[in-house]
């Protein structure tokens, strides 16, 4: 069973207490890939530089700066793992070094339309 | 646990409830899968009701009802190919969760009930989806009286079930007891469930009557079972001591007109001895062989003012004494609260009131009436009727049961004619 682990980190900059080293992410990263529940996976770069994307009812498009981080948390990288249930799932999240210091893991089941 | 005067029915209704969770939690060890289950274990249970009668009932009932559900099970995945192929899917992750319980002693179904209480307490579903699940599923009330039993409607309740049940599938929340290393981090959530069960049926927080007492002997079942089922664990034993050792004071509880009658005016003769005993038995197991667990820390509490001939001998001491343990192992401001009633008692009103005022700022005791009760009880006994009668109405507007209300109201009237404010204030 495939799950998406969206990782959020918090948005304000200022609270790096708790955050996760570089040195960490890139330990847990090395464990996922070699444990075999590897999918895929990315991070993202910063929120600066996203771009949205709309397009209206009669076809026009319309691109705009942003978004900006409103919310608290902002999602910085995801993860997808192939695992037999969500406990195994849950266990990596919390394995995920960009659970701790503000941040948050959010767990998805991937929908399966076969 | 029969509940009214069904007569023979109930006590049949009886027998298939506490065989319904066995045969359940045996079916989703099986199959994988919670709707299927209880599909075909409630047929099995049907069938039984019409055979039974007729034909006898068969020398192994839980091994008749299996077999039967069984059959049914297989049946229907045969007329449905595709769920047949999920199911197949399914069963070899179920492998993953070790062998199947030995069989019982008794010669009956081997008991997979543990993996169901902790797929129902589990943490990815909510608070009410665990309650409504494990009453639904391990105490095999209907779907109907699982509504009757938080005065919900049915419609609602039958839509957060099947719900919760969607997401035990979809996002495949195992069946499964957590390995040993998992289990301090789990076993809280079980223990939590069955004592909101109870909490819920001691203290109903709404509705004309006080208690609940179905829910609160539901929840005394379930920790039962547990306890049976997992009798190594200290906190187990603490959860079911606490329950018993609070439940022994139900019928001493409530006045002949269903008002509110708190510890210190109850008859204490009224108390249920026998449920003492056991309890107290249990805070001996909760509170051996390791550290102390929160809920066999409130049995040990309960225990003391179960052997006190009244209030006044009380052991206030011991009773501090404890809180400081609680509130050393979960830090919360309702523990707080506790612990300075029990001060209030062992030092004086004034001492009890000093530690409630300054919890005044805890968001959580915003709401809660018991902490405006308690701060109106002690200013009353200071004789600062003026500042109590006002704690009163605050306790008021937040209690929600009408025997709660109408003691609070009582109390309020008595302020109010106590006259001019004492020294205190």
């Amino acid at each position: 069973m495939k799950y998406m682990l969206l990782i959020n980190s918090a948005a304000t900059g200022d609270d790096d207490a708790g955050a996760a080293s570089f040195e960490e992410w890139v330990a847990y990263d090395k464990t996922v890939r070699e444990s075999g529940a590897y999918v895929s996976g990315e991070s993202l770069a910063d929120l600066t530089t996203a771009t949205t994307v709309r397009v209206g009812p009669s076809g026009e498009r319309a691109v705009t700066d942003g978004p900006f981080a409103e919310t608290r948390e902002v999602l910085g990288g995801f993860y997808v793992i192939d695992v037999p249930d969500l406990d195994v799932a849950l266990d990596w999240a919390a394995r995920c070094p960009g659970a701790r210091g503000g941040g948050s893991v959010v767990v998805r089941p991937v929908a399966d339309f076969g | 646990m029969t509940h009214g005067s069904g007569g023979g029915t109930a006590s049949v209704e009886a027998v298939f409830r506490e065989e319904h969770g066995r045969l359940l939690a045996a079916l989703v060890r099986r199959f994988g899968d919670l709707d299927l289950a209880e599909e075909v274990a409630s047929e099995a249970i049907e069938a039984a009701l019409v055979h039974w009668p007729a034909g006898g009932v068969p020398p192994n009932p839980g091994a008749w009802l299996m077999t039967t559900a069984r059959r049914r099970a297989v049946d229907r995945l045969r007329r449905d190919r595709t769920y047949a192929a999920r199911l197949a899917v399914l069963q070899v992750e179920a492998d993953r969760a070790g062998p199947a319980a030995p069989a019982g002693l008794d010669g009956g179904l081997p008991d997979e009930r543990l993996q169901l209480f902790f797929t129902c307490a589990h943490p990815a579903l909510s608070a009410e989806d665990r309650v409504a699940l494990t009453l639904r599923c391990l105490a095999g009330l209907s779907t109907p009286e699982v509504a009757r039993a938080f005065l919900l409607p049915a419609a609602t309740m039958a839509k957060r079930i099947v719900r919760a049940k969607k997401k035990i599938r979809e996002a495949r929340i195992p069946f499964r007891v957590p390995g040993a290393d998992e289990l301090p981090g789990r076993l809280p959530g079980v223990l939590q469930v069955i004592y909101s069960i109870f909490t819920e049926g001691y203290a109903a927080s709404s509705g004309p009557h006080l208690q609940r007492l179905d829910l609160a002997e539901e929840a005394i079942r379930l920790a039962r079972i547990l306890r049976r089922l997992l009798p190594g664990e200290r906190e187990s034993a603490g959860l079911l001591g606490l329950m018993l050792l609070v439940h022994a004071r139900h019928e001493a509880r409530v006045g002949s007109g269903g008002e509110l009658v708190l510890l210190g005016d109850q008859d204490r003769g009224r108390w249920d001895r026998a449920m003492i005993e056991e309890g107290q038995d249990l805070v001996v197991a909760a509170l051996t062989g390791g550290p102390p667990g929160p809920y066999g820390v409130q049995a040990a509490v309960a225990a003391l003012h179960d052997e006190a001939d009244s209030v006044a001998t009380t052991d206030w001491p011991q009773i501090v004494a404890l809180y400081d343990v609680l509130l050393a192992l979960t830090p919360s401001p309702v523990v707080a609260l506790n612990r300075a009633v029990a001060v209030a008692m062992r030092d004086g009103p004034e001492a009890g009131l000093a530690l409630l005022d300054a919890l005044a700022g805890e968001p959580l005791l915003r709401g809660h009436h018991p902490y405006a009760a308690a701060r109106a009880e002690l200013l009353c006994r200071l004789g600062r009727h003026r500042a109590a009668a006002g704690a009163y109405r605050e306790a008021l507007a937040l209690a929600g049961s009408e025997p709660e209300r109408a003691h609070l109201r009582d109390r309020l009237h008595a302020c109010e004619a106590a006259g001019p404010d004492g020294d205190g204030s």
